[in-house]
């Protein structure tokens, strides 16, 4: 069975040979890179879809790489909207750096009596690995690369919405600016997400939120003032379509 | 020059950097990877702590059952720090948002968090958050972290400690994404580096990182590792792969059967003693099986949703409707770096270690499930209040840059050595090697034999290095600097294992099958520094 992977060196696709026989995509990295060709470089850690470092791309969509299995003339490449740093392995800082604008932490703990529905709240959102899929797979980056994005916004949500926290307004009004009204609801980030999380549900939950502590859409708010094509518009590209 | 350097980003080093910071004291975080990769994030079942929120508990329950499966190698007073300290740290888990499962009972606050039983424990006193307990509490941690503007140096690969006159100094670092060598200097530092598991490669639960870098540094740098014999074997890992299905499975009622379906074992006797009851039916030619059948599909998504997933993935099995088949592996290193009661290492002052890398003696001969995700938070918050405490009359004059030359020119020499030997296959063989000889059942022949085939693996080891020449992110570098330590560790085990003729806990030697008094004691082991 043969692969291509996407070098960064010579940008192009290399083609590498694998013995026939279900493999893991991570582990059919470190085949290569032990047996054909040690400068292959990519990130690993758990082999058990739980640590986040192995998301790629394969034909265009994210996966993990030890979760994924390989198929003929499958395609690997590295996540999108981050720098490549080499081959598949690539600079997570500033979509990391989306956690601290967000404030996605707890503000100010209140008691609170928490039930077995209330764990059911956040249970999926607290699933994440901070893989990046996500933010790979969200086509709001092309225009927006400041946008804070899926992962970010549902970790806000998962603190928001808990009931310890004494000060969700706080949190709300931090995901305004380049936040929850910026997403296109497309739903891109709920289809590769590894953990069965929905940030397009979150980002509607955020938002509801945001208009209960008096925040509005500001596509409305500009069109009213008669510049509908507000926050990238310019790029033939509306982020509010749809909403 | 930082106040206290915490190397190591899981959850035992954002535990001490948090308390480190708000103790007083500048920090700065710095790992081989990204914080949220470590192997915390794979911790499943639950954290100890005597809450009794489902039936009866008291702190002096959750004392004796570690005391008892440490099998009396444990240090009675910090076994009951440890575990005196547990409610304390669920508390403070709570107050930073760690979403634990919970109970419907109308209680407030901790008294809400649902609690699960495991082996060795003579209650249900596992707090959890379904299966992702360790990812949970990891990941607020970090946005914990986050939220107190932690430092983070991501990437940072740790080579050496600085020591001088026994005082930690600092530590050197190969920053990976430039393939620099830098020194970082600090008045005190706190590895939390974790275990070295991974020396049993390819069949260990553990993360490809779990090399023990840590561990190999203290003893270049001449501080002190012991109990490096005492390695766990987790009963149920995928037959295949190697991935951990957590003890909750059990501990939730799961099954041990063999292939004609007869179960062999008390299932919730603690890890050592279920790990050797498998490997007997092995012996004898059963394959083994974790029946989770009766449970239930709802039961199991409730409670068990990761394990699900990780069967049909990687073992093409539905545990609603089919056996789970396992095989024990390694999972957790007991032994470590040699500290005292206030964790800083023997041998190097300023220096502390905690989490798996440090052997702080809670859990001697055996862990129980349940006390390592304690053992970081309740040990990570001792060990930051501690550096901080020595950061204040420590010297702030910064070493020289003697140990950054060696290194900067030992790594130069890596880029120059020519190759004659595939270090990855030499790694391989070392992971067959030990879980064959150095395994759950151990005897002294094979042990001597394996001492022997490591020594030549470390003679040859001027023949090996890296093929990559690349001066940035050099995995293969980065991957050949960890052999390089589990190589360095590997004698240490084996060795200790050799000395130590008698059975105890996760330590079984034929021949040898009984507790023996005489060796109720620690194996230490210390190098003598060359230089002056």
């Amino acid at each position: 069975m043969q692969i291509k992977i996407l070098r960064s060196e010579t940008n192009t696709h290399q083609l590498y040979s694998l013995p026939a026989g279900e493999i893991p995509l991570l582990n059919a990295l470190s085949y290569i890179k032990e047996t054909q060709d040690a400068t292959l470089t990519f990130s690993a850690g758990c082999r058990a879809s739980v640590c986040g470092t192995c998301a790629v791309r394969v034909n265009g969509r994210e996966e993990l790489a030890c979760a994924y299995k390989v198929k003929p003339g499958d395609v690997i490449e590295p996540l999108q909207y981050h720098p490549v740093l080499r081959d598949l392995k690539v600079d997570k800082h500033k979509a990391k750096e989306t956690l601290v604008k967000s404030t996605a932490w707890l503000h100010e703990i209140q008691e609170a009596s928490l039930t077995h529905s209330d764990e059911k709240l956040t249970e999926t959102q607290t699933d994440c690995i901070l893989c990046d899929s996500c933010y790979s797979a969200c086509p709001v980056y092309a225009v927006n690369p400041d946008f804070l994005g899926p992962f970010a916004l549902t970790r806000a949500y998962r603190y928001s919405a808990d009931k310890r926290e004494g000060d969700a307004k706080n949190i709300i009004d931090n995901i305004q600016s380049n936040g929850v009204w910026d997403c296109t609801l497309c739903g891109e980030c709920t289809a590769v997400c590894p953990k069965g999380i929905d940030p397009k549900m979150d980002i509607t939950m955020l938002r509801s939120s945001s208009i209960q502590f008096g925040h509005s859409d500001p596509s409305f708010a500009t069109q009213s003032f008669g510049t509908p094509d507000f926050g990238g518009g310019g790029f033939g590209f509306d982020p509010n379509a749809g909403f | 020059m930082v106040d206290v350097l915490i190397i190591g980003s899981g959850g035992a080093g954002l535990t001490a950097a948090l308390s480190a910071k708000e103790s007083g004291a500048s920090v700065l975080v710095v790992g081989k990877t990204y914080p949220t990769n470590s192997q915390t994030s794979m911790a499943q079942g639950g954290m100890n702590a005597a809450l009794g929120n489902v039936g009866d508990d008291h702190v002096s329950s959750h004392i004796a059952d570690t005391i008892k499966s440490a099998h009396g190698l444990c240090d009675e007073d910090m076994v009951r720090q440890m575990c005196g300290d547990a409610p304390k740290s669920i508390e403070w888990l709570e107050s930073i948002g760690v979403p634990f499962s919970r109970l419907d009972n109308a209680q407030q606050g901790t008294k809400t968090v649902a609690q699960r039983q495991m082996g060795g424990a003579s209650a249900k006193r596992a707090c959890y958050a379904q299966d992702y307990t360790g990812l949970k509490i990891l990941h607020t941690l970090y946005d914990t972290c986050l939220k107190e503007a932690i430092p983070f140096l991501e990437e940072h690969y740790l080579l050496n400690l600085i020591v001088k006159d026994d005082i930690v100094k600092g530590a050197t670092f190969l920053d990976i994404r430039t393939g620099e060598v830098e020194q970082i200097d600090a008045k005190s530092v706190v590895i939390a580096t974790g275990g070295y598991a991974s020396l049993y490669h390819g069949y260990t639960t553990n993360a490809y990182g779990s090399t023990g870098d840590g561990v190999a540094a203290v003893l270049r740098a001449g501080g002190a590792v012991s109990d490096m014999e005492f390695i766990q074997f987790h009963p149920t890992a995928l037959k295949h792969s190697s991935i951990l299905i957590s003890e909750s499975a059990r501990g939730e009622g799961g099954y041990l059967v063999n292939e004609v379906g007869e179960r062999f074992v008390d299932e919730l006797k603690p890890r050592d003693e279920v790990a050797r009851a498998i490997f007997s039916q092995m012996q004898e030619g059963q394959r083994v099986f974790l029946d989770v059948r009766h449970l239930g599909e709802g039961k199991l998504m409730e409670l068990l949703p990761q394990e699900v997933e990780l069967c049909k993935m990687h073992e093409h099995v539905d545990p609603a409707t089919e056996l789970i088949p396992i095989k024990p592996v390694a999972h957790y290193t007991m032994g470590g770096i040699d500290v005292d009661y206030a964790l800083e290492v023997n041998g190097i002052k300023g220096c502390f270690a905690v989490g798996e890398c440090s052997n702080a003696k809670v859990h001697g001969a055996n862990r129980l499930g349940g006390n390592s995700l304690l053992e970081i938070t309740a040990f990570g918050k001792f060990a930051g209040e501690n550096a901080y405490k020595h950061s204040i009359y420590a010297s702030s004059k910064p070493a020289d840059d003697r140990q950054l030359k060696i290194d900067t020119a030992h790594i130069e020499e890596l880029f120059k050595r020519e190759v004659n030997l595939n270090f990855y296959e030499q790694r391989e063989a070392l992971g067959k090697l030990f879980y064959s000889h150095v395994g759950i059942v151990r005897e002294n022949t094979k042990l001597n034999d394996a001492l022997e085939k490591v020594i030549t693996m470390q003679v040859a080891l001027p023949q090996m290095g890296i093929t990559d020449k690349a001066k940035e992110n050099n995995q293969n570098l980065i991957e050949f600097l960890e052999f390089t330590n589990a190589l360095l560790l590997a004698p240490t085990t084996i060795s200790a294992a050799i000395a130590r003729d008698e059975s105890r806990g996760a330590h079984y030697k034929l021949e040898f099958e009984r507790e023996n008094e005489e060796f109720k004691k620690h194996i230490i082991l210390q190098w003598k520094r060359e230089t002056p």
